[in-house]
C-alpha cells in the first residue's frame, strides 16, 4: 500500500460527515455561501486543505469518479428556454452521462435544483424551477437511477449565477444542477 | 430533518421583541365642549381626473406640560408627512402662518388662514408625564368657518407617539375623504443585503412610513413573501431553513416560529390566511405540480382546492371569505381564475394581452391588484372582480406583488433595479395611478404585505 493510499481513509470519512450534513440540510445557500458551488460537495477538498485548491482525491477533475469530474466534464447542469420545463437534446445528452456517472458511483445521492430566471413573479417562479427539477428526475428515473437517491428543490429567482438583466445571463439562469451528496446513495 | 425547537430559539434571541402590534394605544372618550357636528364643505373627490391637493396647517401642537415640548413639534410634523404623502394634501409652511395657536382651546381666527388659502387647520396639545403621552387634536374647515367632528384625545406610551400622530392623520385624512385612513399601520417585508447572485434576505417589519424597523428573522436561509393574520398577531412566511421551500408561521408577539405542515418530498410557499384567521391557503408542490391546498392552522387538516398539471399558485382570499383568486397556466400562460373558497371550477378573469399574476383582493373587497408581464416590462395593475376595467398603475422593468393599504385606495409593490447592480426598493402608489413613489427603507427591500389598521 502506497502512503497516498493510506491517508485516503481518514478524508472519505470527513468528506462522507459532509455529505451527510449536507443531506440533513441540502440548502447550498445558506449561511456563509459565497456564490455558486462553494458550499457544495465540490467545495469538500477546498475546506480540508485551506487554501481554496481542491486537492483531495474527490475533487481531481481528471478522476472518473470524482465530484469535479461529475461537474465539470460529465456536466451538472442542464438549461431550459424561456418559461419550459422541456429538455432539449443537449440536455438530455448532458443527463445521459449523470446517468452513467449516478450508476457508476453508487455512493451518491443527488439533489437537483431547479432554478428561472429574473423575468417573472417570484411565487411563478418557484413552481416552474419546481416543474424544472422534476423534469431531470423523470428522465434520470427513465435511465434507471432509482427515485429513492434523487430529491428536488426549487430556488425561483432567488440564486442567479449570471447577474445581467440580458438573454446572455437569463439563458444561464433558467437551469436544472444535480448536486452531488456523498454517503446517502441507495 | 428540521428541528423546529432549535430555529425558534435562534429566532428568538436574534430579535428579543416584546410586542410588536399592540402597543395599547387608548382612544379616550371625545373631548367635552364645541362638539356640534359641521357639514363640511372641503371635500376631496378621488375621483376627479386631475386632484388639486387640499392645503392644510398644521401649526407645532400645544405642549401642556414641559414633558410635552419636544412630542408637541414631532408629532405635527408626521401628522404632515402622513397627509402630504397621500399626495392629496399639500401642506401651508409655518413661515406663511398669519395667526399663532397659542393655546389647544383659543378661539380659531379664520379669516387669518382663509388669507392663506388653507382650506384645513388642525390643533392638538400634548402632556407627557413619565411613560403616559396624551395627545389631543381637533380639524377645522376654514372656508365654512366651523370644527369638522369631533375633537379627539389618545393615550400612550411615550415609545408609541409616532402611532398616535397616526392615529391623528388618519381622523384627518377620514374626515375630510370619507375614506378609511391608513397611516397607523405596519408592513411586513424581505430586508435584502449583498450581491445579486448571493442575496441575504431577513424578515423585517416597520412602520407604513419606514419608521420603527425591527427585524424578525436573521440572514442564515433565504425567506420570502411573509404575509399578516388578519388581526395582525401572525406572520405567515416561506423559508429555505430546511433547505427546501417550507411555509411558517411566526407570533408576532413572541416571535416563536414553527413549520405549518411537514410533507415529505413536497415543496409549500405563496401562503396567505383567510378572513376568518383560522384557514390558510397556499401552494403545494410535489412532482414538479403545484396545485392550491387550504389548511386549518389549528388541526392540521388539508384541503386540495385545485387539481390540474399546470401551475395554481399566489392565492388570496376576497373579504368576505366566500371566493379566493389565484394565477394559473392553465391556458398555456400565467393568467388569473377566480373560484369559490371551497374549491371547484374556477372562473378566468384577466384577458388582456400578456401574463398575469400575484393577484390580491383589495380589503374593500371591489378590486383585484396584480402584476402583469407584457412586452417585456412589467406593471402593477387593478381591475374589478370580474376582470374589467383593467388599469396599470405602473410602467418599470421589474415591478411584482402589490399589497392593499387597509383602505384600499393605495398599494405598495416590490421594484427592482435592472443590471448587476440590480436591487429592491419597495414603492407605493394609488390606485388612481398617482403619487408613484419610493418608501423609505434602510436598504434594499422586497415583498412588502401591508397590516390591517391597527387597534
Amino acid at each position: 500500500m502506497t502512503p497516498s493510499f493510506a491517508i485516503l481513509p481518514k478524508v472519505l470519512l470527513i468528506v462522507a460527515a459532509l455529505g451527510l450534513a449536507a443531506c440533513k440540510n441540502p440548502d447550498r445557500y445558506g449561511s456563509g455561501a459565497d456564490g455558486y458551488g462553494a458550499n457544495g460537495a465540490g467545495g469538500a477538498g477546498s475546506g480540508l486543505n485551506g487554501d481554496g485548491v481542491a486537492t483531495s482525491g474527490l475533487g481531481d477533475p481528471s478522476n472518473p469518479a470524482s465530484v469535479a469530474y461529475f461537474n465539470q466534464t460529465v456536466g451538472d447542469r442542464v438549461l431550459f428556454v424561456v418559461d419550459q420545463s422541456t429538455l432539449s437534446d443537449e440536455g438530455r445528452a448532458v443527463l445521459d452521462g449523470q446517468a452513467g456517472w449516478l450508476t457508476a458511483n453508487p455512493d451518491y445521492a443527488i439533489i437537483i435544483e431547479g432554478h428561472a430566471d429574473e423575468q417573472g413573479t417570484r411565487e411563478y417562479n418557484i413552481a416552474l424551477g419546481a416543474r424544472r427539477a422534476d423534469s431531470v428526475k423523470n428522465y434520470l428515473i427513465a435511465k434507471g437511477i432509482a427515485g429513492s437517491r434523487m430529491q428536488t428543490v426549487s430556488y425561483g429567482k432567488e440564486r442567479p449565477i449570471a447577474t445581467c438583466s440580458d438573454e446572455a445571463c437569463y439563458s444561464q439562469n433558467r437551469r436544472a444542477v444535480t448536486v452531488l451528496s456523498y454517503g446517502a446513495g441507495a | 430533518m428540521m428541528n423546529s425547537d432549535k430555529r425558534e430559539d435562534r429566532m428568538n434571541r436574534f430579535a428579543p421583541l416584546t410586542r410588536l402590534l399592540a402597543l395599547g394605544v387608548l382612544c379616550l372618550a371625545a373631548l367635552a365642549g364645541q362638539m356640534q357636528r359641521a357639514e363640511a364643505r372641503i371635500e376631496l373627490n378621488f375621483n376627479n381626473p386631475v386632484i388639486e391637493p387640499l392645503p392644510f396647517a398644521v401649526p407645532d401642537f400645544i405642549a401642556e406640560n414641559n414633558g410635552g415640548k419636544r412630542l408637541a413639534t414631532d408629532i405635527a410634523r408626521v401628522v404632515a408627512a402622513d397627509l402630504s404623502g397621500t399626495g392629496l394634501f399639500r401642506e401651508i409652511p409655518a413661515e406663511a402662518f398669519i395667526s399663532r395657536v397659542t393655546s389647544f382651546d383659543a378661539a380659531v381666527a379664520y379669516n387669518d388662514w382663509q388669507a392663506i388659502n388653507a382650506q384645513a387647520l388642525i390643533t392638538g396639545a400634548v402632556t407627557a408625564s413619565g411613560d403616559k403621552v396624551v395627545v389631543k387634536f381637533r380639524v377645522f374647515d376654514i372656508f365654512s368657518g366651523e370644527q369638522l367632528g369631533e375633537g379627539l384625545q389618545f393615550a400612550g406610551s411615550a415609545k408609541s407617539w409616532r402611532r398616535m400622530a397616526h392615529k391623528v392623520a388618519d381622523a384627518v385624512y377620514s374626515r375630510i375623504t370619507g375614506e378609511g385612513g391608513y397611516f397607523d399601520s405596519r408592513v411586513v417585508f424581505v430586508a435584502e443585503s449583498g450581491p445579486k447572485d448571493a442575496r441575504a434576505k431577513r424578515l423585517a417589519v416597520m412602520d407604513y412610513d419606514g419608521a420603527n424597523v425591527a427585524y424578525l428573522t436573521d440572514s442564515s436561509a433565504i425567506v420570502l413573501a411573509p404575509r399578516f393574520s388578519p388581526n395582525g398577531d401572525r406572520i405567515l412566511f416561506t423559508s429555505y431553513a430546511s433547505g427546501f421551500p417550507r411555509i411558517y408561521v411566526m407570533d408576532t408577539a413572541s416571535l416563536k416560529t414553527r413549520v405549518l405542515d411537514e410533507q415529505p418530498g413536497a415543496m409549500t410557499f405563496a401562503p396567505r390566511f383567510a378572513p376568518d384567521g383560522q384557514t390558510v391557503v397556499f401552494s403545494l408542490e410535489k412532482d414538479g405540480n403545484a396545485d392550491i391546498y387550504a389548511m386549518d392552522i389549528n388541526s392540521g387538516g388539508l384541503r386540495q382546492l385545485t387539481n390540474a398539471p399546470s401551475i395554481e399558485t399566489a392565492p388570496s382570499f376576497s373579504p368576505d371569505g366566500s371566493q379566493i383568486v389565484f394565477e394559473s397556466d392553465r391556458s398555456g400562460s400565467q393568467q388569473i381564475y377566480v373560484m369559490s373558497a371551497a374549491g371547484g371550477e374556477p372562473v378566468r378573469i384577466s384577458s388582456g394581452k400578456g401574463k398575469y399574476g400575484t393577484p390580491v383582493w383589495s380589503p374593500r373587497g371591489d378590486l383585484i391588484a396584480f402584476t402583469k408581464i407584457s412586452d417585456g416590462r412589467f406593471h402593477i395593475g387593478v381591475f374589478r372582480t370580474d376582470g374589467s376595467d383593467e388599469k396599470l398603475l405602473t410602467s418599470a422593468f421589474l415591478d411584482e406583488g402589490p399589497t392593499w393599504a387597509p383602505n384600499g385606495r393605495v398599494v405598495m409593490f416590490t421594484r427592482e433595479s435592472e443590471g448587476d447592480g440590480g436591487s429592491a426598493a419597495l414603492y407605493s402608489v394609488d390606485i388612481s395611478g398617482r403619487n408613484l413613489k419610493r418608501v423609505t427603507t434602510e436598504g434594499p427591500a422586497s415583498d412588502p404585505a401591508w397590516s390591517p389598521l391597527l387597534p
